[in-house]
């Protein structure tokens, strides 16, 4: 008799649970306002830029989708035909104008755009994008693994070119990093192409391996597992906010950046929601929220000093040509992928 | 019909069976599981194999994408790489574990049970914990990183080492059966020829387990060279083949040069399973034959070596598992060695947070319970169905086909047949019902032959009884059939829940925000340098596949207590 | 047996093929109501197929078969009606005796004190009352069998089919359970089929017996007549002791073998003299007492080789052909001793003419 009602019982779960699965997989979505919101945003900054625009917008839900800058930005072209995300709130403006040649933006001025310092706004009016704050390029030096392996501290990018750092460099791939793609065309920009190509090639002799995210060479350095990581500038503050003995280096010739923008994708079916969402993140209270991590943000006179930021951020941001780096984006990745992607090329 | 083929009924009419309700109810069940695999395998497959040959905007344009890849040194260069990489750990990792079921099956030494359990402790893990112990062992903040005479843990050798961790169990499990299968009687003939124990070994155990070898060879190479966790940890700037594979497509979203990666991995991947499937037939033709079970006599020299073997072995797969639980609490290696909880704050992390850690538990109950549904049903309605011969025949084949399919090359294929815009099906895209399909296909060839073996086992006249009473087969099916194979189906519901939990490979390309995992999350968290909170990930994996274990271990004892009036194991 | 000649089971030209290989060819057969029936054959001759084709779980490749005056060729096994039994028993080992025995009563709705009835009576029928709590493991082979034929009579099919019900037993209890079984399907009347390549299970048991060859029915008859009138040398052969001698037809109704000339009980039919054929004769046939010059179809033996077989003796008589033919014979352990046989003795034997049975030697060696 036990046998029997046991062997009843598992088949009536088996078919419960196959039913409510289907149902389940199916899915639905509750919410009305919902806006699907893409970004490279550092994901421990996540919540707090949902819960501060919930404060004032409690009615809409967004729903996060946050991968590092390239495969974002990959993304929403594989999207292109059949988009799935309503906006995007925080990704290089490089890859955001990339977008907007694709004819992927909707353009829309937010309430207050003139208030942002231009360098930090789409200058077609209405604006396809505006920016957020500035995320600059830095090296990441552990002083306890450098004075280990007697490392001179560098000051310049050049100075990584030393073959006493052989092995001892770790930078992002462009391909997939934001990070790796503003530094790589940022010394394209200062040493020109063929300079920073030279430069390069100097540099992929000293590097020990090349990650696929741009915050990961700031933390390796963080925890020692490499004496020199070239990431940014953000990270490292956060890094050495939690004890870990780096030195961030803005190098002398000049750091590249980009920004972290907002726009809309054309289609969206929830523009409303959008433009309420991009209204708020070019507020003073956004800029304020950005500040808190990032020494430069869009809008002038809020910046205040940022804990472990190196002061001279601003005076060393190179005059970057944002359209030349869009443009010239598969390009130049491609070129480094021939030349770089694998330590077992024969060179 | 023609006189020649039925000479006798010539010219007579051949009796056309009526279909029973039992027999339309089993066909139908049998060609939802071929459909289920057509859907699940074969299309994918084939959107894989056309999309290899366009180009990015879908034209057709012939081998031209293989010609590129093969005039690219930087990816061509990764199949001598891959196969550099599985050759070498199938070889270690083989030495290692013969030695060990040797000990385990041949001699008297003590604590066989705990050597064994420890021994299969690797398979509760995400192939990416062996890789980050490595790092906090061999890293450059590495405890013993002397060992490794200033070599870097990045790159072969990293790859190697974890890979030999994580297939040892697997190659364990085979050796172990091949060799307690051998006929006693061959060693004591051996044994009263005065044949030394080094000449044994080579004319009886050697031959004996011949098939057993040669498959687990097969399997750990396999395992290796599709294994995607490991390399993406710690393989540095050497590249493999199933790396290339998510390089191409996350880091590139070229999926065209992806799908190329992906048909030069599924080669080796098929051969190796054609070669397996072929020795798996002779061994269960060797097997059959067998008689007299060998029993190990005790030998205290012998004895003693083996024990001293076997605690190394356990030691070191314990050391790997507690480093990566050590490294999860503390604080800030190497700065702040004091043990705490932030690494456990997934939710601060990028990866997926302690969301993705639920999500993969519901992926691994729907994939337990709805794979074990489908997989038993269905092997059950193809081993028992009526007639329908070349139908069941090719379904069967289907059913073992997902073995020889790499798990990055069924996820990257999903992408295209799931992803396209014209499929119905399209709407399971990013959803866990796509994790949950993608899981079951994955893994349904081992719990398939499990499901078979067991049916096998059953009486083959308990459907004939039945309908002689005119019960229907569903009635016999749930009364008999399910509670007599119970220990089967939970044992196929324990691998698709751990393998659910674990595998990473397959469902890096499908999961979404909603639907991250914590195998997936660990894999980005290590990506972006979070490397003890990666650690910190696969812990609470381990400790979710173990706690379900042990549980099953409970659950099965209690049940054999029960039914032991009328099992007779 | 009932005297209708209506026939129960009507099989009609049944051909069974799997894939190129014929496993019944062309069978026919007629089954009455309550007769006991065996199929009787070496392993692999189609017995099996042919209870499964009547029970519809391997369905004939041509031919028909009818029960009870209804045609039911093409019907799956639900739609028929009988009741099987299997060498392995096929018992559920994880429901108790009773649930195997109700099995096929649950299923048809009945109250469960019916069902409860029912059980025990059958329990008590098969001779193991009060045992219905216990699990097939905790049962002897025989009573699983008994349990499994319970189960099979439960739901009171028209047909009872069993296949080698008994093979999986020990001497002891076959021997018992074959009685047992008879008298069963005595008491209850039901038309049975039961296979099985044991001679001695089916001249005990059957009503009538079917030889079955090479997927062909060889002779169909009662105990005796297949025993005693065999119609081919292959069921000569199969079915208890035979010998087989070597002869030419002399007459129309004698032969020679050796030099002994021997006298038919009648005529050839078809065999013209000269021709060669074989004599068949039992060893109990083949008498020694009472010889007297006179007595017909006289042949000269030597006792090459004695056996003692516990109630009787065989003996290995050679004959006086080219050959040296061997004939068996059976002596009773008086006769042994009051004629004084022994190994190297000639002695003269008889083999009488109604014992005799004539194959022409196109019909082929057994
Ligand atoms: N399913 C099958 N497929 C192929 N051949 C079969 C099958 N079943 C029986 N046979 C063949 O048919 C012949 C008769 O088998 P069977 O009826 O089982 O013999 P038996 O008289 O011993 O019961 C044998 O040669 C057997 O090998
Ligand atoms: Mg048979």
């Amino acid at each position: 008799m036990f046998i029997k009602m046991k062997s009843f019982k598992i088949s009536k779960l088996i078919a419960t649970t196959a039913a409510l699965a289907f149902v389940a997989s199916v899915g639905f979505k509750a919410h009305a306002e919902t806006l699907t919101v893409y970004t490279a945003v550092e994901a421990e900054d996540l919540k707090k830029y949902a819960s501060r625009f919930n404060e004032d917008h409690p009615d809409i839900e967004i729903k996060w989708v946050r991968d590092s800058t390239g495969i974002v930005t990959a993304k929403l072209l594989a999207e292109k035909n059949n988009p799935k995300a309503d906006i995007v709130w925080g990704l290089a403006a490089t890859s955001l104008m990339l977008l907007g040649n694709e004819g992927m933006l909707e353009p829309y001025s937010p309430k207050g755009v003139e208030k942002l310092d231009p360098k930090f706004r789409d200058s077609a009016n209405p604006t396809s994008w505006t920016g957020m704050d500035a995320w600059v390029a830095s090296i990441c030096v552990n002083t306890v693994e450098a004075a280990k392996y007697s490392l001179p501290t560098p000051t310049k990018w050049r100075d990584l070119l030393n073959p006493v750092y052989k092995g001892h460099v770790i930078m992002p791939n462009p391909n997939s990093s934001g990070t790796g793609f503003l530094d790589v065309s940022s010394w394209l920009q200062l040493f020109g192409e063929g300079g920073g190509w030279t430069f390069m090639d100097g540099l992929h002799e000293n590097i020990a391996r090349y990650t696929h995210s741009g915050s990961k060479p700031c933390k390796l350095a963080a925890s020692g597992e490499i004496p020199i990581g070239i990431s940014f500038a953000f990270r490292g503050a956060k890094s050495k906010a939690k004890g870990a003995p780096l030195d961030i280096i803005i190098p002398e010739e000049g750091i590249g950046w980009d920004m972290e923008a907002t726009a809309i994708i054309k289609g969206t079916p929830n523009m409303k929601a959008a433009m309420t969402l991009a209204d708020w993140s070019i507020s003073r209270k956004a800029n304020e929220m950005y500040n808190e991590g990032y020494a430069v943000v869009a809008m002038p006179g809020v910046a205040k000093a940022v804990e472990f930021f190196p002061p001279e951020v601003a005076t060393k941001m190179i005059d970057n040509d944002f359209a030349w780096a869009a443009q010239n984006r598969k390009r130049i990745l491609a070129e480094w992928q021939g030349r770089y992607d694998s330590k077992s090329d024969p060179k | 019909m023609s006189d020649v083929a039925l000479p006798v009924t010539a010219g007579i009419a051949v009796i056309k069976p009526k279909l029973s309700r039992d027999d339309r109810i089993m066909r139908g069940f049998i060609v939802m599981v071929g459909v289920w695999m057509v859907i699940a395998v074969l299309l994918p497959l084939y959107f894989m194999l056309s999309k290899s040959a366009e180009d990015h905007d879908g034209n057709f344009i012939g081998l031209a994408n293989f010609q590129e890849y093969f005039s690219t040194p930087a990816l061509f260069y990764s199949i001598e790489n891959s196969f550099f990489i599985a050759i070498v750990s199938t070889i270690i990792t083989i030495t290692l574990a013969f030695q060990f079921a040797y000990a385990l099956t041949r001699s008297t030494m003590p604590g066989k049970g705990l050597f064994k359990t420890i021994a299969l402790i690797p398979i509760l893990a995400p192939s990416l914990l062996p890789a980050i112990s490595f790092v906090y062992f061999f890293g450059q903040q590495g405890i013993i990183k002397e060992l490794l005479l200033g070599n870097e843990i990045y790159g072969p050798i990293g790859i190697i080492m974890g890979e030999v961790f994580y297939t040892f169990p697997h190659a364990l499990m085979i050796l172990i059966t091949a060799l307690s299968t051998a006929d006693g009687r061959l060693y004591e003939a051996a044994l009263s020829l005065r044949a030394s124990r080094v000449k044994i070994f080579f004319t009886v155990t050697l031959p004996g387990i011949k098939y057993g070898l040669i498959s687990a060879v097969f399997v750990v190479f396999t395992l290796v060279i599709t294994d995607f966790g490991i390399p993406k940890v710690i393989g540095g700037q050497f590249n493999v083949l199933a790396t290339d594979i998510y390089k191409q497509v996350i880091g590139q979203q070229n999926f065209e040069m992806g799908a190329v990666v992906s048909v030069v991995l599924l080669i080796p991947a098929v051969l190796a399973f054609i070669v397996d499937r072929i020795v798996q037939r002779k061994q269960v033709a060797l097997l059959t034959a067998r008689a007299v079970p060998y029993e190990a006599k005790p030998a205290r020299g012998f004895d003693t070596v083996m024990f001293v073997y076997s605690a190394i072995i356990g030691f070191l797969i314990l050391a790997i598992l507690g480093m990566a639980i050590y490294a999860s609490f503390v604080t800030f290696w190497p700065y702040n060695m004091a043990f705490s909880l932030n690494n456990y704050d997934f939710d601060v992390m990028d990866g997926g947070g302690w969301d993705s850690f639920s999500n993969s538990i519901t992926m691994a109950l729907y994939t337990a319970v709805i794979g074990t549904t489908i997989i038993f049903t269905g092997a059950y309605m193809v081993e028992k169905a009526k007639g329908f011969g070349a139908v069941r025949g090719s379904i069967q084949f289907l059913c073992i086909l997902p073995m020889a399919v790499p798990g990055m090359v069924l996820g990257l294929a999903y992408i295209f047949f799931f992803n396209h815009p014209d499929n119905p099906l399209n709407f399971i895209y990013g959803t866990m019902a796509i994790l949950v399909i993608c899981t079951i296909t994955h893994f349904y060839t081992v719990s398939h032959m499990t499901a078979m073996t067991a049916l096998k086992q059953m009486d083959p006249e308990f459907e004939a009884v039945s309908a002689s009473l005119k019960v229907p087969f569903f009635k016999t099916f749930i009364q008999v059939t399910v509670p007599v194979c119970l220990p089967a189906i939970l044992d196929i519901s324990i691998y698709l829940f751990v393998n659910a939990m674990t595998t990473v490979s397959a469902v890096i390309f499908l999961y979404s925000t909603e639907t991250n995992l914590a195998s997936v999350a660990a894999l980005n968290m290590d990506d972006a340098g979070d490397v003890a909170p990666a650690a910190a990930m696969c812990v609470m994996i381990v400790f979710v596949s173990a706690t379900v274990r042990i549980f099953h271990a409970i659950f099965t004892r209690g049940m054999a207590r029960r039914s032991q009036l009328w099992r007779q194991r | 047996m009932s005297d209708t000649n209506e026939p129960y089971l009507q099989i009609r030209g049944v051909t069974k093929m799997f894939g190129d290989f014929t496993a019944l060819k062309d069978v026919s057969l007629e089954i009455f109501e309550g007769e006991f029936v065996c199929f009787l054959g070496p392993s692999g001759c189609g017995k099996t197929t042919l209870l499964r084709a009547i029970a519809g779980l391997d369905i004939q490749t041509s031919g028909s078969v009818e029960q009870g005056g209804k045609d039911i060729s093409n019907l799956p096994p639900s739609e028929r009606d009988f009741g099987i039994v299997f060498q392995s028993y096929a018992l559920f080992p994880n429901l108790s005796i009773s649930r195997n025995v109700g099995y096929g009563l649950e299923n048809r709705k009945a109250p469960k004190a019916e069902i409860n009835a029912r059980v025990s009576e059958l329990l008590e029928l098969v001779g193991m009352p009060e045992q219905g709590e216990k699990y097939p493991a905790q049962l002897s082979g025989g009573q699983q069998q008994r349990v499994a034929l319970a189960r099979a009579l439960a739901t009171k099919p028209g047909l009872l089919l069993l296949d080698e019900p008994l093979s999986a037993l020990d001497a002891k209890v076959r021997v018992h359970l074959r009685h047992e079984i008879k008298q069963l399907q005595h008491k209850l009347g039901v038309t049975t089929i039961m296979v099985t390549h044991d001679q001695e299970e089916a001249l005990t048991m059957a009503d009538r017996i079917v030889v079955m060859n090479e997927g062909s029915i060889d002779q169909v008859g009662t105990p005796l007549e297949i025993y005693r009138r065999p119609t081919s040398p292959f069921v000569a052969d199969f079915v208890g002791t035979m010998n087989f001698l070597k002869a030419t037809v002399t007459t129309s109704d004698s032969i020679r073998i050796g030099d002994a000339d021997i006298g038919l009980e009648s005529a050839l039919d078809d065999m013209a003299t000269g021709s060669s054929v074989t004599v068949c004769i039992r060893p109990e046939d083949v008498i020694v007492r009472d010889i007297e010059s006179e007595t017909d179809n006289i042949i000269d033996t030597v006792v090459v080789d004695l056996e003692f077989l516990g109630s009787f003796y065989r003996a290995m008589l050679k004959l006086n052909d080219q050959k040296g033919s061997i004939l068996l014979a059976d002596f009773s352990i008086n006769l042994v001793r009051d004629i004084g046989i022994e190994e190297g003795k000639s002695i003269q034997v008889c083999l009488p003419a109604r014992r005799l049975r004539i194959f022409s030697d196109s019909e082929g060696e057994p």
